[in-house]
């Protein structure tokens, strides 16, 4: 990093900063209220069950829902097994069928692996060149046996936003239930799961700047009442569904998170889809070969995902990672030198998919960042193509395609 | 992952990066690697076909930073051992050099596959032209 200039993070999916006015919030609540929500006998108790009320309506107003409709979890990846694992328990006796996408979060594609394992059969349905889920598909493979459809809202690596409502709709003409993985839109687009027809909603808070470690699941009460089968038992905390006394810190902030995002989300995404347009545009007129992946139209505004054909994203990113923090979808390691597969689902050759960056800004963002960012991308890009025998061999209009490479 | 100095030096500052003329008899070129695998490394030496001496060295690498380092040193290695010598190049050396974590032992061995490749193509070129001298004496003589 350079010596006065903090780091720019341009890794929002990853994980969002705090707030401070999140930490704020979650100070009392380490030491001067040290109660257990569960505990009903003493003033520590009922100010953390306060305190766990409140927050679980500000969390229930950021989604238009009913507070009793709010699961606390450790995080999406809890939420998304919770919801597939518990509809595929208590759902039984209806069938064993789960429709997914090629496209989803390891923490669903691994959860139906297991549902395949203990009986249950998946489909997963392809994606276009734009991400996008085609609808006559998903209705072509729901059959009498279907229990659950589970599309993620936004995709991680792309931005990508599902037609939820379409979606919905389907589900709601076959009676199947719809679940969705939306760790990455709550809190920076509008998302109402009642009106779209999704029935289970699994976020988390470090997505919306507030805290690691706290996530729900929103459970439909009504038309129709939906129950998961718990898969943490215990003191039956949260109606039973999700035992394990309740990280009342985390979720103080989780709600102070909620609340700000409600009010602050629509300004920020207006601003950072201004920022994130202009550092795509930079970058993809003033290098060659660039492309953006994904759709454009129907996108989270803070996120671009960008392949620099003819070189390699992690090269890349090591020129200028002291200084700018963001992902590639290439994992150049012995343990996995396949790229991202959901960049390959999109129909990306894996020489694209070694290529590729994904830049998502976040509140924090500034527009000197992105100003910074485009001047260290483009000279990496041209640094590491100086260097690059294939941008080298493109160049003097050898066909890459006809070249026997020796696989390793 | 925290790379050593070593390994972060030759990312920045790659030595000996270039194109040798790749029909020259005495340059042998290595192209490993596939593109679909997120590396492929060109190494070229330039020999002096009297000392089979390696007097020059190039290379250029699509990569992650491991292979671009592994490829620069390699062609540091390179200069001046005869192609006997560079044959002896072990993947293991370049591990130890360059700290390597064991996820990137791969881009050593790669840097080797390439070296190796390089030294076959100048000898497929002497090879040749050794015959093609021979064929041309059998001719003058017949």
């Amino acid at each position: 990093m350079g010596q006065n200039q903090r780091l720019i993070y341009l890794d929002n999916n990853a994980t969002t900063p705090t707030d401070p006015r999140v930490v704020e919030a979650m100070m009392p609540y380490f030491y001067e209220i040290p109660g257990n929500a569960a505990s009903r006998n003493h003033p520590a108790g009922w100010k953390a069950e306060e305190a766990v009320d409140y927050a679980r309506e500000q969390i229930a107003t950021l989604i238009h829902a009913d507070p009793r409709e709010i699961i606390f979890t450790s995080g999406a990846t809890e939420g998304d097994n919770l919801g597939i694992k518990g509809v595929f328990e208590m759902y039984s006796r209806k069938g064993n069928h789960i429709i997914t996408a090629k496209t989803e979060h390891k923490a669903v594609l691994d959860t139906c692996d297991k549902i395949e394992k203990i009986g249950g059969e998946v489909t997963y349905l392809d994606v276009n060149r734009e991400g996008l889920i085609n609808l006559e598909e998903l209705e072509a493979a729901i059959t009498d046996k279907t229990i659950l459809v589970s599309i993620m809202w936004a995709n991680n690596e792309t931005g990508v936003i599902q037609p939820m409502k379409e979606i919905g709709d389907i589900c709601a003409k076959h009676g199947v239930l719809l679940m969705s993985d939306a760790t990455q839109a709550v809190g920076k687009i509008p998302v109402d799961p009642r009106a779209t027809g999704v029935h289970i909603l699994a976020f988390t808070s470090h997505k919306m700047y507030g805290p690691k470690g706290v996530g729900a699941l929103y459970v439909s009460r009504k038309s129709p009442r939906v129950k998961v089968t718990s898969q943490m038992d215990g003191g039956g905390h949260e109606r039973g569904m999700r035992s394990g006394t309740l990280n009342v810190t985390g979720i103080v902030g989780f709600g102070k998170a909620a609340e700000i995002a409600r009010k602050e989300m629509e300004q920020d995404a207006a601003r950072l889809s201004k920022l994130r347009d202009k550092l795509e545009t930079a970058l993809v007129e003033s290098l060659e070969e660039a492309y953006v992946n994904g759709s454009v139209e129907s996108r989270m505004p803070h996120v671009t995902n960008i392949s620099f054909k003819h070189v390699e994203g992690e090269g890349l990113m090591m020129t200028f990672n002291q200084d700018i923090a963001v992902s590639s979808g290439s994992a150049c390691t012995s343990a996995s030198l396949e790229p991202s597969y959901v960049l390959v689902a999109l129909g990306l050759g894996d020489d694209l998919a070694h290529s590729s960056i994904r830049f998502s800004l976040g509140r924090f963002t500034t527009e000197e960042d992105i100003d910074r960012t485009i001047q260290k991308v483009r000279d990496g890009v041209n640094h590491m193509r100086d260097i690059s025998p294939i941008w080298e061999m493109y160049k003097e209009g050898v066909d890459l395609d006809a070249i026997e490479w020796s696989a390793h | 992952m925290a790379y050593s100095d070593k390994l972060l030096d030759h990312f920045k500052n790659p030595r000996n990066v270039g194109t040798l003329d790749k029909s020259d008899e005495n340059v042998g070129t290595g192209l490993v690697g596939a593109p679909e695998c997120g590396d492929v490394m060109r190494l070229q030496i330039q020999v002096d076909p009297n000392t089979q001496q390696i007097t020059d060295a190039k290379f250029k690498t699509f990569g992650c930073g491991s292979a671009i380092a592994s490829s620069s040193l390699a062609t540091e290695w390179l200069k001046g051992k005869t192609v006997d010598e560079a044959l002896t190049i072990d993947n293991m050396a370049i591990v130890e050099e360059l700290a390597l974590p064991p996820v990137k032992i791969h881009c050593s061995v790669l840097a080797e596959d390439a070296i190796k490749d390089a030294i076959k193509d100048y000898r497929n070129k002497q090879d040749e032209s050794e015959t093609k001298e021979a064929i041309g004496e059998m001719a003058q003589a017949g």
